[in-house]
């Protein structure tokens, strides 16, 4: 199928200004595409450096369709290597995380040794390269290193494309959130702890990451669960304890005036959270040891002004979200058009009592694992979706809430129950998938 | 009939008594099963110690349990809007420990369970631990623990109860 592949013009009829063509989710070539041009030129999240503290420790991943290696070397820098062996191609590595022995980076198949950084160190019975050509090969530049990676809080990213914007001009402000997170540590440290979620969605990658910000849907999709917790919670005695559960899940049933008022921030390139001025996660129990330890490292000024945030979903474009004022992360790793996995985390904020770990562990395992009821009402809408889409009669997709005529900007500040998110990030789509191709 | 002390073969019943009224969708009555503080718990990994600094796929006091029961009976659980099916097929039941003194019961059960939705089936396998106790004349669950087989595998919805 070439019908896009040398057709920019027709890739850019696929968006339009409040609306995008069904294609985006359902084509395979535009699938492929998205994975050659957008994926590749964008910063693409890897791990957190939290997950290798050790020289040799690493952390396998994929940065698009591509296998990785994020592996801290004896200089404690932390590297991100192409997970493919110089010679024959096997994966170097193929647990998810762990220690290299010796090391060393060792092939599982005819012993090819390398360094942390990826260069060779040895090769069996070298001599019978001689005079082979081997030396001017590719093969003798050892493990590819990506050159483009970032490091912000620990949070690693990796830009496949030698060409491209900076880490800091992607990002900008939006690094915030990062922040924001991090800082919750009284010693403004994040490690990513307590197990990782494996979420398989068959639906398209964007489906995904757009409901990340859409906020007309908690009322709707998730009244069956949180609106169950609510009535249940309703039954109990006036001067009962608020469990940790009732309050994590209620605010999932909050109105639309609440959605509306807690504001969404869009930034270029895709990013954006919701949350601007209060959120979901604005009412969770006062910790008091954790408190007095923040206002002990900061100032109570200071330490009132990192907890007052409650930032909801922050969306890195395309490949991570986070929940800062809950210290959860979820990775976006698209399979195929119609498949994507989603992995989960947790993160420990360092020196913080276990209460809050406790409370990021609950609210992921309510919220994202694939038992959980408020899950499987998202991935029932994103799978109805990618089904529907096949009807005929309509091939438009609507993202006009809130879409003024001729919208100049997406950036800035807006309600919240603005689809503007959503149009911030077809434009990064559009200008990942029909920029000039850099070199590779 | 109340128990005062259960013979192994009432420990096994149990469990086969448990397991069939999840597939028959008999909820209220297995909700019953649970001990006050009973505790429902699918670990994430293996030999994970802990439930609450440490995820889990399920780790469901009375409270969540409760939930996901009357949740089911709500017409807008739109993922069940094609109701699941589930189906559990045990391996005998063995009482790995016993302390009638202290009424500690703990059964061992290797399982396969599919559930099935509309064309879809998914198979899993596992093994269960009864952690039982006899209250107030019958038998019932302190805690049911699952180590699932593929636990760390990428997992589409889970939706019924293993």
């Amino acid at each position: 199928m070439n019908r896009y592949r040398n057709d920019p013009a027709g890739i850019a009829a696929l968006v339009r200004p409040d609306s995008v063509h069904r294609d985006v989710y359902c084509n395979p070539e535009v699938f492929d595409l998205e994975m050659e041009r957008l994926w590749h030129r964008a910063w693409v999240y890897v791990g957190h450096a939290s997950q290798v503290p050790n020289a040799g420790d690493y952390y396998t991943a994929n940065v698009g369709r591509e296998p990785v290696i994020m592996v801290r070397g004896g200089d404690g820098k932390v590297r991100v290597l192409m997970n493919r062996c110089a010679h024959k191609g096997a994966k170097l590595l193929s647990a998810a995380q762990g220690a290299c022995p010796g090391g060393i980076l060792r092939c599982p198949y005819h012993g090819w040794t390398y360094r942390l950084d990826g260069s060779v160190r040895t090769i069996p019975l070298r001599e019978g390269y001689a005079g082979s050509g081997l030396e001017e090969s590719p093969a003798a530049r050892g493990v590819a290193a990506v050159a483009n990676v970032a490091q912000y809080r620990g949070f690693v990213f990796a830009r496949l494309s030698a060409a491209g914007l900076s880490f800091e001009d992607y990002f900008g402000e939006s690094l915030s959130s990062m922040d924001n997170m991090a800082d919750r540590s009284p010693v403004g440290r994040l490690e990513v702890t307590g197990g990782v979620l494996r979420y398989m969605h068959d639906c398209n990658w964007k489906m995904f990451i757009e409901n990340l910000n859409d906020t007309m849907h908690p009322m709707v999709a998730h009244e069956s669960s949180a609106g169950t917790a609510r009535d249940l919670w309703k039954t109990q005695p006036p001067d009962a304890p608020k469990p940790m559960v009732i309050e994590q899940f209620l605010p999932f049933v909050s109105s639309y005036e609440f959605f509306d008022k807690m504001g969404v921030k869009v930034y270029p390139n895709g990013h954006s959270y919701t949350g601007v001025n209060f959120s979901i996660h604005s009412q969770y129990s006062a910790i008091p040891d954790y408190e007095a330890a923040m206002q002990g490292a900061y100032g109570a000024e200071r330490a009132r002004a990192i907890l007052g945030e409650a930032r909801h979903n922050t969306v890195y474009y395309p490949s991570l979200t986070i929940k800062g004022a809950i210290q959860t992360i979820r990775v976006v790793r698209p399979i195929t058009v119609d498949r994507t996995l989603i992995e989960s985390m947790t993160l420990r904020l360092v020196g913080a009592p276990d209460s809050l770990l406790e409370r990021s562990v609950m609210y992921t395992r309510l919220i994202n694992a694939p038992t959980s009821v408020v899950g499987h009402d998202d991935l029932h809408c994103y799978r109805s979706i990618q089904e529907g889409l096949a009807a005929g009669g309509n091939e438009w997709v609507s993202l006009h809430r809130n879409c003024p005529p001729a919208e100049p900007s997406v950036v800035g500040t807006h309600n919240g129950t603005s689809e503007v998110s959503m149009r911030g990030q077809f434009r990064a789509w559009l200008a990942g998938m029909t920029a000039p191709e850099g070199p590779r | 009939m109340t128990i005062a002390v259960p013979a192994d073969g009432e420990l096994a019943a149990f469990v086969y008594h448990e397991a069939r009224l999840i597939d028959e969708k008999r909820f209220a009555e297995w909700y019953d099963l649970f001990a006050e503080d009973g505790l429902y718990w699918m670990p994430l990994t293996r030999d994970q110690p802990d439930g609450r600094v440490h995820t889990s796929l399920f780790y469901e006091d009375r409270l969540l349990l409760k939930v996901r029961i009357e949740r089911l009976k709500n017409p807008n659980s739109f993922s069940q809007a094609q109701p699941s099916w589930c189906q559990h097929v045990l391996q005998a039941p063995a009482v790995e420990s016993r302390d009638d003194a202290r009424n500690q019961y703990v059964v061992r059960t290797p399982f396969v369970y599919a559930e099935s939705q509309g064309d879809r089936q998914d198979i899993y396998a596992g093994v269960a631990w009864h952690h039982l106790a006899v209250l107030e004349g019958r038998l019932r669950m302190r805690v049911k623990k699952i180590d699932l087989l593929n636990r760390g595998a990428a997992l589409p919805s889970l939706q019924l109860f293993l």
